[in-house]
């Protein structure tokens, strides 16, 4: 661990010392309990209005991107706005149709919204902020990511309607196909840092060069590849656009959530959004640094505050790409996964045992050494990329004698 | 004996049989992925985080897919049915068989010793479980791998490939 | 290479937020109703009375109450009961008016035609339509103290419209007066001419002088 002044600075030693401050008004017994429980408040009060303004942030930032200025009437400039939707949701009917699975159909987004929250346990949020410091960590994380997959299904056939099911099973192909590329993409990552636990890999990309350039994994060749991948994978995985086939409301009415009305199609959406923060703070943790400053004259910056950071703006560049991209369809995301994420992926891990064997190379080979990384890395993408494209090129217009 | 064990134990044993005794796919499907979770459990319970937790990432995340899509696309059974057997002798043959088997599973179960209560179980630790797998057993991890492979290889050739059996399906 | 056209509409949508702060080409909403935007000369919305003086304008309403409007109005949203008694419209000339003039504006449909057929140009289109109300039937239905609005009003909302209505009804009241001047001075220029005895009393069919323009409207009185 790095002690030293960092570890004793007050901000930084501010969250845990509340914690044990609260702790210590009650008995010895019930103590860890207790700590369970703060945590639990914490994390789900923080990303709950996390969620709340996400919601805003996002339909302001897609208004401006569209010219226009987005929610502003509810309260000075719409802060209000995401309360304005809450009461909405829980006002309106809640609908079970006839025929349906009732017990699945209620149970389906309590399952979505459980296990998305429960992968937060293991992220480390700051220098002592890990709900849970598991060894296998990272495991424990993609385990709960593909238990919501199930919920996905329960959601999809509880409803008793063939266009839901159909939506679920393509849903469910969609994410089952880019769980191969995320997990692949992060197997670089454990390989170099030799540990499946999320604060080992954040303390793994500790220091800096000059005091200026991070060790992050971004800034490695197959760290930018595998950050890439990961990026593309968690769009795909969080059905956000341009992968958000399974809930368009042009393609299947709303896929699986067809059936669902008022509170349960608030809970399927708060689901998303918590996994799509759970995964960009898994991609923070992994290949940006977690909660260590970019600089060494910043780290007096408190480390969650970092993390806090990154992980905004890793949510604001998944609603920039959500502004610009149009949709994939089924068979075009599906060839994005299996044809081309997954060989890069793969390739990706032979340059990353290529670097880890190189790394004592001296000085003027260590040149050497990026230059092959670099070229393992963009000429297959290159290649494949104009493969695939192959038949696909730009369009011909040819258009009526005027 | 310990009251997390019993209460786990209690809970795969109860969503097995339901799971045998449901009438609809889809119920038995999802009710075995919650026996697979209690499983899960029972090694968390255990102390084994990394078998626990890659229980859960391949049962409930790639096996329950995997019955789940067989279950939609093949035609189903009717509905309901019927309780009574077709011959008698299905009953008695079905009682004696499986009266052997569970008679074998227990007298092997009850006869083997238990660990004395005071013996600490082993922690282990990921980084040792990838050394040991890497050790003796590492031809056939290789080899597991290079079978996994060419099963996934030909999964996508015989997907992939076009249409002959398209016009057989349809007639 | 691949990618290069999606990092490019990143590129682009980047522009548009930066560009939304202060660049008004990329912020194109009107903040209604803090801000309003001018609406064309030629926008109509619901139909209103036109009246030439502003102090009285129940009083000196163009309507006659001809009730073609209401015959010609396809949805019939318009309701007219004629006055009992005549009042002198601008030309002096003494006309009926609408002792009830109502218009359903949640029928209409502005559709012009009751502006198109009116042969007094007494009813013109308004552009207001921030009519909403509370009441469902009694407050969308307009009478004449609502409807009837002042020439400059209609000039300040159609000042095209209104300036060729005014001087085509100047160029006919010029036009009638003129007609007016010339009968009086035919007339005036008559008398001298008809001899008063010679002509015989068995004579009654002789076509009288130009017909005058009296107001009256009676015919000239026979020589007796």
């Amino acid at each position: 661990m790095n002690a030293g002044p960092l570890d004793s600075a007050f901000l930084e030693r501010a969250p845990v010392q509340l914690r044990d401050l609260l702790c210590g008004y009650v008995p010895e017994a019930v103590r860890p309990a207790a700590e369970a429980l703060i945590t639990m408040v914490a994390v789900l009060a923080v990303f709950g209005l996390l969620f709340a303004y996400l919601t805003l942030a996002e339909r302001k930032i897609l208004g401006r991107i569209q010219n226009r200025p987005g929610p502003n009437r509810t309260g000075p400039r719409g802060v209000l706005q995401p309360f304005a939707d809450a009461i909405k949701m829980l006002t309106k009917e809640d609908i079970v149709p006839r025929a349906a699975d009732r017990l699945l159909h209620f149970l389906a987004p309590v399952v979505l919204v459980a296990f998305s929250l429960v992968t937060f346990a293991v992220i480390p949020f700051g220098r002592q902020l890990v709900a849970i410091d598991l060894d296998a960590g990272v495991l424990y994380f993609f385990a709960a990511g593909a238990s919501t997959e199930l919920a996905i299904f329960m959601a999809g056939w509880a409803s008793n309607n063939k266009y839901a099911l159909l939506a679920a099973m393509r849903a469910l192909a969609q994410l089952i196909s880019y769980e191969l590329p995320l997990l692949l993409a992060v197997v670089p990552v454990i390989m170099v840092a030799g540990t499946l636990s999320p604060q080992g890999i954040v303390l793994a990309q500790a220091g800096w060069n000059f005091g200026v350039l991070p060790h992050w994994n971004l800034f490695t060749p197959w760290g930018l590849a595998g950050f890439c991948i990961f990026l593309v994978a968690a769009l795909a995985e969080s059905n956000r656009s341009p992968f958000d086939l399974p809930e368009a409301e042009s393609e299947l009415i709303a896929g699986h959530l067809t059936e669902y009305s008022g509170f349960k199609y608030a809970l399927f959406f708060m689901a998303e959004y918590f996994g799509m923060c759970a995964l960009n703070s898994l991609g923070v943790t992994l290949f940006l640094g977690g909660w260590q400053a970019p600089c060494a004259f910043l780290s007096f910056i408190p480390s969650y505050a970092w993390f806090g950071l990154k992980l905004l703006s890793l949510l604001v560049v998944f609603i920039w790409i959500r502004a610009t991209l149009p949709r994939l369809r089924m068979d075009q995301l599906m060839r994005l996964a299996w044809k081309f994420l997954v060989p890069l992926a793969l390739l990706n891990l032979g340059v990353v045992a290529f670097w880890q064997l190189t790394a004592g190379w001296s000085a003027p080979l260590q040149l050497v050494r990026w230059a092959a990384s670099l070229s393992f890395i963009i000429v297959p993408f290159v290649l494949l990329g104009r493969k695939l494209s192959a038949g696909l090129g730009p369009r011909v217009y040819r258009y009526a004698a005027s | 004996m310990n009251f997390a064990f019993s209460v786990i134990a209690f809970l795969i044993l109860a969503t097995a049989a339901a799971a045998m005794c449901l009438r609809q796919l889809v119920h038995v499907a999802l009710l075995l992925v919650v026996t697979w979770f209690a499983i899960a459990a029972f090694y968390l319970w255990a102390g084994a985080e990394f078998v626990a937790f890659a229980q859960i990432l391949i049962y409930a995340g790639a096996i329950s897919m995997v019955v789940l899509f067989a279950v939609l696309l093949t035609r189903q059974a009717p509905l309901s049915p019927s309780l009574t057997p077709a011959h008698p002798g299905r009953v008695v043959a079905a009682l004696s068989l499986g009266g052997a088997v569970a008679g074998t599973m227990g007298y092997a179960i009850l006869r083997t010793p238990l660990a004395p209560a005071s013996a600490a179980g082993p922690v282990v630790s990921v980084r040792e479980l990838g050394m040991e797998l890497m050790g003796s057993p590492l031809a056939a991890v290789l080899i597991v791998g290079v079978i996994l492979t060419a099963a996934l290889i030909g999964a996508v050739v015989i997907a992939a490939s076009p249409g002959t059996t398209k016009e057989e399906e349809s007639s | 290479m691949l990618g290069s056209g999606i990092l490019q509409g990143l590129a682009v949508t980047a522009k548009n937020f930066f560009g939304s702060f202060h660049d008004p080409a990329r912020f194109v909403t009107t903040q209604y109703p803090e801000e309003r935007t001018t609406l064309p000369e030629a926008y109509r919305n619901f139909p209103f009375l036109v009246a030439e003086n502003a102090e009285d304008p129940l009083g000196t309403l163009r309507c006659v109450a001809c009730q073609i409007c209401e015959k010609e109005c396809p949805p019939q949203c318009i309701y007219i009961e004629k006055s009992k008694d005549k009042k002198p419209d601008a030309t002096g000339k003494l006309q009926l008016y609408p002792a009830v003039f109502d218009i359903d504006i949640s029928t209409c449909m502005s559709c012009q035609i009751c502006v198109e057929v009116c042969p007094f140009d007494a009813i013109k289109m308004d552009q207001v339509f921030e009519t909403a109300t509370n009441e469902r039937f009694n407050a969308l239905l307009l009478h004449k103290q609502n409807l009837a609005k002042p020439n400059q009003y209609f000039h300040r909302i159609h000042p095209s419209d209104a300036a060729e209505v005014d001087a085509r009804l100047l160029a006919e009241r010029k036009a009638a007066e003129e007609k007016a001047r010339i009968a009086a001075a035919a007339k005036a220029a008559v008398p001298p001419k008809a001899p008063p005895s010679a002509v015989a009393p068995t004579t009654p069919s002789s076509p009288g002088p130009a017909p005058s323009t009296d107001p009256k409207g009676l015919p000239p009185s026979s020589p007796s």
